[in-house]
């Protein structure tokens, strides 16, 4: 069921969460977390699809904070929905005038009592996304680099630079299934690699993190390359015996390179924005391996800057 | 398996990446069959769509067909189409067709093992199985011995350098502990122990293995999981169908070999089993047996076990015909479609806790549920009239459907009085939650892949199992036909005596 308010506050918004539970028969709550999306008028309905999607694996409250207009008195109105096909709630929340400003004030109150907060802001976020006031409620902060208004390559060194224990990036997350096969490749033949490959869509953070993390864990010489995309487009392992590649022009089918074997077919298709969120909602603690994945590519970043510095 | 820490893309904290079965191929004998088709192909594509499988995993079926690869491919594809729990998506679908293969023949004709050979070496040498084969017999027991011979005979068993086979088996396994015994050494004899897989596959359920979290991530059970606080236990697994198409299997097996003796007394273990030490398969198995030796069996099994058929009535709104009048089944069979009995545990946590298991098919409806039922407060601080409608806490796990917990304790009515009645306090796994967890056959399955033994029961809990259950069968055999129940009620008369002489009810789930 659906209710709207308008000008309404938050005790009003929790009176209509407890009120549309009970119409609905099921006073109990099943939830595990609350999800705060981050969204503005031009997006919102896709993050908060998404959102509901994630909820049938992780049953959530979601909050949606949309700010409007920063002029005109402070006002809020709230939808509230409950039941509809999700296995959770959702308010979405518009706020504007001075409001907009202390969206946390709103929000604060209507976060499920002792259970994780996750923050995320499907498209731009603050640069220091955890000394951000929603930011700061979350245990978990959830951005997208290849998803901004400003440059991908812009947006992840952002992130990087304010990293703290808790934040997360999608351009990481959409590269676990090419780190599984890539593990997978070397569980299968372990043969010493002796530099690598990584060939991507320019200026995609995902290609950047997939570089810094074969170079963090295979201590070797990780090269970059700019192709037409979609994404992250080829990752080459050298070795004394040949390549192990994965290469996927096409975005939905990957060629699996072994030395000595046919090539074979891998499916690798990108995964939709929901499932993305789905895997990072399954570990709420720190991702250390991301961790020491941004320090690499930190790390990076500064020596291309001297190398570029140092051919002029 | 090459699992090595020398990988150096794989780091323990890196809990993202998932478990990939290494470089293997599944070989399933009995591939036209029902599981085959409803559950095996299915968890297969599944296993697929999440990008479990390694590259260049392959599929080979073995049956009496005069099938070509593609005849396979075919079927399994109508298989995955009906069946699927993710959706299907062409490029997986290709990427996995590739590595069908089927061999047709007879279980007992060389020539077609001979060919399953030059097949398993062909994949080894094209896909880069690496010579690691999972044989799925998922035929009748009366074959086994045939299909094992056969492996052994054209050297199929055998692992060469570090590669690996393995069996896998379903239930029944044996019917007694003298049959028990004889598949194992059929088993044996071919394959060591820690490459036999014996599928149960209520153990693949998260909501079984759920118990062990409940139980052992807790602080808050723990106090009360003892005869000090607990009346008694039921455990139930209860059907709405008949037999169905299982006619040949069914009759003179009947539902406590086919269900006590390894879904419920396996969920008898868990929910009463001590701590085991870790959760590998060796810890698991060692408190397993312990509390499956530690159960004793009533002295007057006329008193407290009870049987029953299922006779024609009316269930959920159609009528439906019994056991007698169902196709295949003679007139006279004994077989037992309901059974239900008392066990006791003998040890210092549950001494005088009775554990009532009962099963049954065309019951009231389709559930799976642990009861644990508690002693009532010893002092109730409210007149009689207060405390009519207050009955005793029970806390109960709800396998399936609606996998769940459900609390049970008593409350005021809201009013002037003081009144008390039992509620209910629920937690779901949500609704749709349950949609996307795996299900059971595809856990069952990577874990074969994987190697990973725990949830697969070993031989030794097998024996134990039917050690508690053949008394029982003895005697009912000797005690004439079960009694009647008409189809869609909880069953017959003579279990809610069994319960009612221990001055106890059945809950109705």
């Amino acid at each position: 069921m659906n209710v709207d308010l308008t000008d309404t506050n938050a005790s009003k918004i929790a009176s209509a969460l407890v009120r549309a539970r009970r119409a609905a028969g099921s006073p109990a709550m099943g939830m595990v977390l609350t999800l705060i999306v981050v969204t503005d008028d031009e997006n919102c309905d896709e993050a908060m699809r998404a959102a509901a999607a994630v909820t049938t694996e992780h049953p959530a409250r979601i909050l949606g904070v949309l700010r409007q207009s920063a002029r005109g008195r402070s006002r809020l109105d709230a939808e509230v929905k409950i039941g509809n096909n999700t296995a959770g709630e959702a308010v979405l929340l518009r706020m504007s005038g001075e409001l907009i400003r202390h969206a946390e004030s709103v929000v604060l109150p209507l976060l499920l009592p002792d259970s994780p907060v996750v923050v995320w802001w499907p498209n731009d976020a603050p640069d220091d996304v955890a000394s951000d006031p929603l930011g700061n409620l979350g245990q978990r902060r959830i951005t997208d680099s290849a998803n901004t208004t400003r440059s991908a390559k812009t947006a992840l060194r952002t992130q990087a630079k304010h990293y703290v224990a808790g934040n997360t990036d999608l351009a990481w997350t959409r590269l676990t299934p090419w780190r599984a096969l890539l593990a997978a490749a070397l569980d299968q033949h372990p043969v010493t690699v002796t530099s690598a490959e990584v060939e991507g869509e320019r200026g995609s953070p995902s290609a950047d993190l997939m570089a810094a993390w074969l170079q963090s864990r295979l201590r070797i010489r990780v090269m970059q390359r700019s192709t037409s995309g979609p994404g992250l487009t080829c990752v080459r392992l050298l070795t004394r015996h040949g390549d192990i590649a994965i290469s996927r022009p096409s975005g939905h089918i990957a060629t699996f390179t072994i030395p000595g074997e046919a090539d074979r077919p891998v499916a690798l298709k990108r995964r939709e924005i929901a499932e993305l969120i789905a895997e990072e909602l399954r570990r709420l603690d720190e991702d250390e391996v991301f961790a020491r994945t941004i320090k690499a590519y930190v790390k990076r970043v500064a020596t291309a800057k001297t190398a570029k510095s140092g051919k002029r | 398996m090459i699992r090595n820490a020398e990988n150096p893309l794989r780091d323990p904290r890196d809990r993202r990446l998932p478990r990939i079965a290494g470089p293997c191929s599944l070989v399933i004998f009995g591939v036209t069959g029902d599981l085959s088709r409803k559950k095996l192909m299915p968890a297969v594509y599944d296993l697929a769509n999440r990008g479990l499988l390694p590259p260049g995993f392959s599929l080979v079926g073995f049956a009496r067909r005069d099938w070509v690869d593609e005849d396979f491919a075919q079927i399994v594809h109508d298989a995955v189409k009906e069946h699927a729990r993710t959706p299907f998506r062409e490029e997986v679908w290709r990427q996995l067709a590739e590595g069908f293969r089927f061999v047709p023949g007879e279980f007992d004709d060389d020539r077609a093992f001979e060919k399953l050979r030059e097949t398993i070496d062909e994949l080894d040498e094209m896909r880069g199985t690496g010579g690691n084969f999972a044989f799925y017999l998922s035929i009748p027991p009366r074959f086994f011995a045939d299909v094992l011979g056969q492996l052994k005979e054209h050297e199929l068993a055998t692992p060469s350098g570090a590669s690996w086979r393995r069996v896998v088996v379903e239930k029944p396994f044996g019917s007694n502990l003298s049959t028990a015994r004889h598949l194992n050494d059929v088993l044996s004899e071919v394959f060591p122990p820690e490459a036999v897989f014996r599928i149960d596959h209520y153990l693949g359920k998260e909501t079984v293995q759920n118990i062990l979290a409940f139980r052992f991530a807790n602080a808050m059970f723990e106090p009360f999981w003892n005869a000090h606080y607990v009346d008694h236990v039921q455990i139930t697994m209860a059907e709405d169908i008949g037999i169905g198409g299982r006619a040949g299997y069914y009759d003179g097996i009947g539902a406590a070999r086919d269900v006590i003796q390894n879904h419920l007394l396996q969920l008898m273990a868990l929910i009463s089993m001590e701590e085991p030490v870790s959760f590998d398969a060796r810890s698991l198995r060692i408190e397993k047996q312990k509390i499956l030796s530690a159960v004793q069996l009533p002295e007057r099994l006329d008193l407290h076990t009870a049987r029953g058929q299922y006779a024609a009535g009316w269930q959920g709104g159609v009528k439906v015909g019994g056991y007698l009048d169902e196709n295949d089944i003679p007139s006279d069979s004994r077989t037992e479609t309901y059974a239900a009995l008392r066990l006791d545990i003998d040890n210092r946590r549950w001494a005088g806790v009775p554990f009532y298991l009962r099963t049954g098919k065309r019951l009231g409806r389709r559930v799976t549920e642990v009861a644990v039922v508690f002693k009532p407060a010893p002092h109730l601080p409210f007149s009689e009239t207060a405390t009519e409608g207050l009955g005793q806490n029970a806390m109960v796990m709800r396998i399936q459907p609606d996998e769940g917990v459900t609390l049970r304790f008593g409350a005021k009515v809201p009013g002037t009085a003081m009144e008390l009645r039992d509620v209910n306090m629920d937690f779901a796994y949500g609704g749709a939650f349950v949609e996307s967890s795996p299900e059971a056959y595809e856990r069952l399955i990577l874990d074969v892949l994987l190697g990973d033994p725990p949830l697969f029961p070993q031989h030794e809990e097998v024996e134990a199992s039917w050690r508690i259950l053949d008394p029982v069968i003895e005697h009912w055999a000797k005690s004439g036909r079960p009694e009647a129940y008409p189809a869609g009620t909880w069953g017959p008369a003579s279990a809610d005596e069994m319960l009612a002489r221990d001055g106890r009810v059945w809950r109705r789930p």
